[in-house]
């Protein structure tokens, strides 16, 4: 199971705009290498890339093999709920992940 | 019968005459098809997007990137999305962002890989539907090459 990360504050101010960071990793094979016997390493790189923030797609990035081993995303949303942060993933593969953080917003 | 400089005048403009739309078709501009398939045809206007890049990257591997688009990111004025188009890579759509009025901020930051020194340009369109791009130069020393195994 790969691992991926969501990094933002624990907790904000209602309406303020927080930073958040996402990352995965992953090999982001591009599909133009060879192995030691020739052979092309079959393509295998994140496509998709959705963060929710309490339900709602507040994120998303169609990647392909331009994106940098284990692909790091920084963005920004307002915070007007405290709830949950969601990050998921998929590639060529068919590999899936998710990865969570809280978010607390105080008055 | 003509003079030797009326001769001369005629000989130069003939051969500027040929030479120059060569010139222009000789570079056609890489971006082209990769814009109309995003905008779909829709005029894209300079400025707006700004593409922050080293201009010397060590490590074409990896290439930090930021994208800032100015814009209110309000609910009636905000920004929809973001492609991000390579000069020279053979996968030119690096990626394609999608936002909206809840983050705030129009600013995107993410490494990329990049296949030698070259261009790169980033196309927003807000949600009145405008199209608007902003370009930076990089140069790389090493590439993320193609037959590296």
């Amino acid at each position: 199971m790969a691992l991926a990360r969501v990094q933002l504050p624990a907790a904000a101010k209602r309406g303020e705009v927080v930073e958040v960071r996402v990352a995965i990793k992953h090999a982001m094979e591009t599909g133009f290498r060879f192995d030691n016997d020739g052979r092309v390493i079959p393509r295998n790189v994140v496509t998709s890339i959705v963060c929710r923030y309490n339900g709602d797609e507040v994120f998303r990035a169609e990647t392909g093999s331009g994106i940098a081993a284990n692909p790091y995303m920084q963005f920004y949303v307002v915070a007007d709920a405290t709830g949950e942060f969601v990050l998921e993933w998929i590639d060529d593969a068919g590999e899936r992940g998710m990865e969570r953080a809280a978010l607390t917003v105080t008055a | 019968m003509p003079s030797r400089r009326q001769f001369v005048a005629a000989i130069g403009g003939l051969a500027a005459a040929q030479l120059l739309p060569a010139l222009a078709s000789a570079q056609p501009d890489p971006f082209a098809p990769l814009i109309a398939s995003f905008t779909g045809g829709a005029p894209v206007r300079q400025g707006r997007v700004t593409l922050d890049i080293p201009s010397l990257a060590d490590n074409g591997h990896a290439v930090p990137l930021l994208i800032k688009v100015e814009s209110v990111m309000s609910a009636a004025d905000h920004v929809r999305r973001i492609t991000l188009l390579s000069e020279k890579n053979p996968r030119p759509v690096i990626a394609t962002f999608h936002l909206g009025p809840r983050n705030g901020r129009a600013q995107i930051a993410t490494r990329v890989r990049l296949n030698g020194a070259q261009r790169l340009m980033a196309i927003a369109q807000l949600s009145d539907g405008t199209f608007w791009s902003g370009s930076a130069e990089v140069v790389v020393t090493t590439t993320a090459c193609l037959d590296d195994s």
